[in-house]
């Protein structure tokens, strides 16, 4: 078999004619691990015990006739969801031994369908950042070029799909996580309406902006992904009834793209390839207008404060005393101090500082407060968007990959954000689907074109990405 | 102006050590970043009060799991224990 060609749909097709075995196709995959992964670094940790067994059972299950859509199909993991009994630490030394008390509900789902977990995935420390670098095990290295980042914070669950070390994967994406990453490193990255997925048993980030998604190396296979974890849950109340998503979706081939927010600071090529994009989808029958999102410019200053904001209340449940990194003190007070202060890593301090400033009392009303009221504008400049289009159009991001260790100052890393961020403030469903490419130092890199969709609008949202996969160069 | 002392201030209402040569680099750091965010301050928002639109959804506060059911499981990742429960140093004191 060759894993390069192999998608989620083939492999399927594949398993259940029996042209070859789960236990082949998950050999396969642990081999190719094995060559490739000591110099990428897109796996963590690898199972290769149990995805051995899962595999076995899932054999057993297709033998039986009574396949899923993902039975024997090996995937891997990023590493903020919990897997019972595994070592799951959200790339943070505060949980460098930590052992996952219970099966995050994506993963009961996964299992339920007999998957094969290959294994947990590289990330930004407890998904904060935009390259993988902020991983406290080191960076995961782009396999377009391994002297650039994955992009971030799912980088290696991107990295691991696009150098054929797993099928799929899944990741979360609170500011573009998944979108970014994927763009980087030439993969479908798919981020759901806010509640389309549950989140019981994922390691929090900032909670009003995570969401759960899956990658895929087409639209198909992060659709078939995304269909078996879906779905109400009563352990997470975000979570969204089944009955709020239609099946089918009418398209009207009318797609918006904001164009005064493309103005600056995007790459000249970037924004070439983008427009080219948008040219194929008009000879395929599409009409581009132009939309206007006012609010759009204040989209990364409003996330980098509601995002650390979150991020700083989130991560107080790290102390030391119930689970994780515990540093042995004089007083209780110490061991919060002493944990923490050795168990985050550099981004994580920054973001807890800064959310505790702006939710501080006297500065929350001018930061916090306001910072939620600007959301809301940006929340109804699309919902007027999606009035008159059935999609909006953005690149993913305004750079090709950087060099590992090029983005010095935080804030620079901050901007690579500012097309993804806007989407997860209004919750609605985003994807990005590699278009091309560009070349720096000789080496071509590829670019994602990003797809945006009005809340639960994925019926649709895929039908669009499937024509611009089509048309894509 | 953001000094030495309000960062150290900052790092202890969020319970987090934070070495001198960091403090430096945070100085010039974080008012980088807040200066930054502080544009969402132009923004015009003078948004209608009413029902928000999101609210808090609770479970219902029934069937109970049998106590002790999970006393292990989660017991078994707290750095220190003492029976059935996690130990820790003496939180309140006596006066001396």
């Amino acid at each position: 078999m060759d894993l390069s060609k192999l998608t989620i749909a083939s492999a399927r097709k594949a398993l259940d004619a029996k042209e070859f075995t789960a236990r082949e196709l998950t050999e396969a995959y642990l081999d190719e691990i094995n060559k490739k992964n000591g110099e990428l670094q897109a796996y963590l940790e690898v199972w290769s015990e149990s995805a051995r067994e899962e595999a076995k059972k899932a054999d057993e299950r297709i033998a039986r006739g009574e396949s899923a859509p993902l039975t024997g199909i090996p995937l891997a993991i990023k590493d903020n969801m919990l897997v019972v009994d595994r070592r799951i630490t959200a790339a943070s030394k505060i949980l460098e031994n930590y052992i996952a008390s219970y099966d995050a509900s994506v993963i009961k789902k996964l299992k339920e369908q007999n998957a094969v977990l290959l294994g947990r995935t590289n990330m930004d420390e407890f998904a904060l950042g935009s390259s993988t670098e902020n991983s406290a095990f080191g960076p995961t290295k782009n396999p377009h070029d391994i002297s650039r980042v994955p992009g971030g914070t799912s980088g290696g669950s991107t990295a691991a799909v696009a150098a054929n070390l797993a099928l799929g994967a899944l990741g979360s994406d609170t500011g573009g996580s998944l979108r970014q990453p994927a763009a980087f490193c030439g993969t479908v990255g798919f981020k759901p309406t806010y509640g389309a997925v549950s989140r019981y048993g994922l390691i929090a980030a900032a909670s009003s902006l995570d969401q759960i998604g899956t990658v895929g190396k087409t639209v198909e296979d992060a659709q078939i992904i995304f269909d078996a974890i879906r779905g109400h849950d009563e352990n997470d109340s975000t979570s969204l009834p089944d009955s709020a998503f239609t099946k089918t979706a009418s398209v009207k081939k009318v797609v918006g793209v904001p164009r005064a927010f493309l103005k600056e600071g995007v790459e000249a090529d970037m924004l070439e390839n983008f427009e080219q994009t948008l040219k194929s989808l008009k000879a395929a029958g599409y009409s581009i207008v132009d939309v206007d999102l006012p609010a759009l410019e204040y989209s990364l200053a409003v996330y980098y404060i509601i995002n650390p904001a979150e991020v700083s209340t989130n991560l107080a449940r790290f102390d030391g005393i119930r689970y994780g990194l515990s540093v042995p003190a004089d007083t209780i007070g110490e061991t919060y101090e002493r944990s923490r202060g050795i168990g985050f890593g550099p981004e994580t301090r920054r973001r807890m500082l800064v959310g505790t400033f702006v939710l501080s009392s006297g500065y929350a009303d001018a930061y916090y407060r306001k910072a939620r009221d600007v959301r809301e504008l940006i929340r109804a400049d699309f919902a007027k968007a999606f009035e008159s289009v059935d999609a909006i159009a953005m690149p993913t991001s305004p750079t090709a990959p950087w060099k590992i260790g090029g983005k010095a100052d935080p804030l620079s890393v901050y901007a690579a954000d500012i097309f993804t961020v806007p989407i997860n403030l209004a919750g609605v469903p985003a994807i990005s689907i590699p278009s091309g490419s560009v070349e720096r130092d000789g080496k071509k890199l590829p670019v994602g074109f990003q797809i945006i969709a009005p809340h639960r609008g994925e019926a649709g949202l895929f039908a669009i990405a499937k024509d611009v996969e089509k048309s894509a160069v | 102006m953001i000094s030495k002392d309000d960062i150290k201030n900052l790092a202890k209402l969020a319970r987090l050590e934070v070495a001198e040569a960091e403090l430096e680099r945070l100085q010039k750091e974080l008012p980088e970043i807040l200066s930054f965010v502080e544009m969402v301050q132009k923004a015009s928002t003078n948004l209608k009060a009413g029902v928000p639109e999101h609210r808090n959804i609770t479970r219902p506060d029934e069937n109970p799991i049998e106590s002790g059911t999970y006393t292990e499981t989660l017991l078994k990742a707290a750095p220190a224990r003492e029976g059935d429960r996690i130990a820790v140093k003496q939180v309140i004191s006596r006066k001396k």
